[in-house]
């Protein structure tokens, strides 16, 4: 029987840095393929894509466009405050990123990645990076569908507010808000699933803080993702009725505070993962 | 020493419950079993070794590498574990190729190597088939074959025989032992004995979490000679033979073989029993054919240390 060892010189293999990077790029094409193309992720299209049909519908049925751009355009500004960020994006990230680790674990899945040359930084790195990607590609399409859809009906006059009015600056602005969503909330879901074998309890709790964040201590208000995204809305929707209970009103920041404020609390929360991966242990008898 | 596997006064408990205690090993190259009942602690030994778990109490090298360096450690080590489970809607072929590509190396040594796997393990024709409609046998073949797939120096193997059919038991225990003679650190954990102590250069007999001995398996013999030990003494007219033997006193029992054919004995003094079986035979009374140790295996070593045949519990 022919045999050789592992010779790393002979697979020409990489410094850290490089090979790393090629392990973060291998990781995320699996993960991105598991999130992207199951059965079991059909909720969360559906949850990114609810908007999307109820507005195509309305497109179909309700043909008597009138002068009504501003209006559309706070209905839209609306869709995104109160359905994407409250909503969609906080439960699609739920499942997306609870799924990356605590999932394995329950599918007994996870030692192969843990058994494999990757440190486990990258490795969660690579998984975060993956279900990152996964949540903005769907709820970034599911914004930007959302945003023709509307503008379309309107015709020269849709094109005309699109590119020569606000409406390129405001698309922008909400995808650039779903891309904040999805790595604030799931740094959150990632972490909460290493530190509970159900992070649903606990992603209750993050949403019903979210919702009194308005009442806090300005301090605790900035332990917030909704409310660093609230400064980010180019189209300012105030709550009325029942989303009154969905606003937060918190005190003004600066755009670039605000994309500083998730991206610090991502990274720390992603940090706090880090050092929980390492110490992680596989005992899938007490999932 | 960095051509070893060293295991230095290694404690794992979970809670309160006992994995393994004070464990002490140093494995050279070679097969090593880990034999014991299930709950001895041969896979918590298993997963202390690879990073699975962490010790509670103690250091593990592996070749003077840890696994917190997982780059290099998992470039050396490859472990089949016991859990039958895998990624989801995966092919066989995928699920080899996918772990390879990890190590970093291009599409085209991943293939290469994966395809010297499955063959390796007769897995190449259902390869592309997915892993879900796998036999028992098939899918622990596959694991096998991920696991050296990129060529370790160590391969960690938790009862890789449960599925396997008589064939394939021993293609699979051929190859381990031909690893194994091929320097590799072939490091095996079953509670079928009979199977695994054949290849096995020595073996770790493991009970309630402890190391109750180790050595190969006539060392292991020699560390519990002050219990009786059972020569099965091939000859004509074994009743004489019994009666002449029960006039020793370290002969605690004499039993005769169902054939008729022989006589079981147990002593206490194998050495002295030996010295009068040959003043016997000198003697003419009994006409001797073959004398040879009726308990030398793994298996009857485990029943004179833990009181248990090592069978599933």
């Amino acid at each position: 029987m022919s045999y050789s060892f592992t010779n790393a010189k002979e697979w020409g293999l990489r410094q850290p840095w490089s090979l790393w990077w090629i392990q973060v790029r291998r990781v995320v094409g699996l993960e991105t393929r598991r999130n992207l193309f199951a059965w079991r992720a059909a909720w969360i299209y559906f949850l990114a894509f609810a908007p999307t049909a109820i507005i195509a519908l309305h497109l179909l049925i309700d043909r008597n466009i009138g002068n009504q751009i501003a209006e559309d355009t706070d209905v839209l500004a609306a869709i995104v405050q109160f359905y994407y960020i409250r909503l969609a994006i906080f439960f699609g990230c739920l499942g997306v990123f609870s799924r990356l680790i605590r999932g394995e674990m329950v599918e007994r899945s996870l030692h192969y990645y843990l058994l494999s040359p990757v440190r486990r930084e990258v490795l969660l790195l690579a998984k975060f990076f993956a279900g990152a990607s996964s949540a903005v590609v769907l709820f970034g399409a599911a914004v930007l569908a959302d945003f023709t859809l509307i503008y379309l009906r309107f015709g020269a006059a849709g094109y005309d507010f699109v590119f020569n009015g606000p409406g390129l600056g405001q698309l922008e602005a909400y995808l650039g808000i779903a891309v904040l969503a999805c790595l604030g909330y799931g740094s959150v879901f990632l972490l909460l699933s290493m530190l509970f074998k159900n992070p649903t309890p606990a992603a209750m709790l993050v949403m019903g803080w979210e919702a009194i964040n308005p009442i806090l201590p300005s301090l605790l208000q900035k332990i917030s993702v909704a409310s660093y995204l609230r400064h980010l809305m180019p189209v300012n929707v105030p709550g009325q009725g029942i989303f009154a209970l969905l606003t937060v009103n918190t005190e003004p920041v600066a755009p670039w505070v605000a994309t500083l404020g998730v991206l610090i609390v991502t990274a720390v929360v992603v940090t706090m993962s880090c050092y929980r991966m390492r110490r992680l242990e596989i005992r899938y008898t007490t999932e | 020493m960095i051509d070893r596997i060293i295991f230095e006064d290694v404690s794992k408990f979970y809670g309160e419950v006992l994995g393994v205690n004070r464990v002490t090993l140093s494995l050279a190259p070679g097969v090593t079993t880990f034999v014991g009942p299930n709950g001895s602690g041969k896979t918590t030994l298993m997963n202390l070794m690879t990073g699975l778990v962490q010790p509670t109490r103690g250091h593990i090298r592996v070749l003077g590498m840890s696994p917190e360096n997982a780059t290099e450690f998992f470039r050396a080590v490859g472990y089949c574990t016991q859990f039958d489970s895998f990624p989801r809607g995966v092919t066989g072929w995928e699920f080899v190729y996918d772990s390879l590509m990890l190590h970093g190396i291009s599409a085209d040594q991943a293939r290469a190597l994966s395809q010297e796997a499955l063959t390796r393990v007769n897995m190449g024709e259902a390869a592309n088939r997915k892993i879900a409609g796998y036999s028992k046998g098939m899918r622990q073949k596959i694991r096998l074959a991920q696991s050296l797939a990129h060529h370790p120096r160590v391969l960690v193997l938790d009862e890789p025989l449960n599925g396997l059919d008589p064939m394939a038991r021993a293609e699979s225990l051929a190859l381990f032992e031909a690893l194994g003679r091929l320097g590799m650190y072939v490091v095996i954990s079953s509670h079928v004995l009979e199977e695994v102590d054949r290849i096995a250069d020595r073996v770790v007999l493991m009970a309630g979490g402890y190391i109750v001995a180790e050595g190969n398996i006539h060392q292991v013999r020699q560390e519990v000679r002050e219990k009786p030990m059972q020569v099965l003494i091939r000859c004509e007219h074994p009743e004489v033979l019994a009666s002449r033997i029960f006039q020793l006193n370290h002969c605690v029992e004499a039993r005769l073989h169902p054939d008729n054919q022989g006589v079981f004995v147990r002593t206490q003094e194998v050495d002295q029993f030996y010295m009068v079986l040959n003043q016997i035979a000198a003697e003419g009374v009994v006409k001797i054919e073959g004398v040879a140790p009726a308990d030398d295996d793994a298996n009857a070593i485990y029943q004179y240390l833990i009181g248990s045949d090592g069978g599933v519990s």
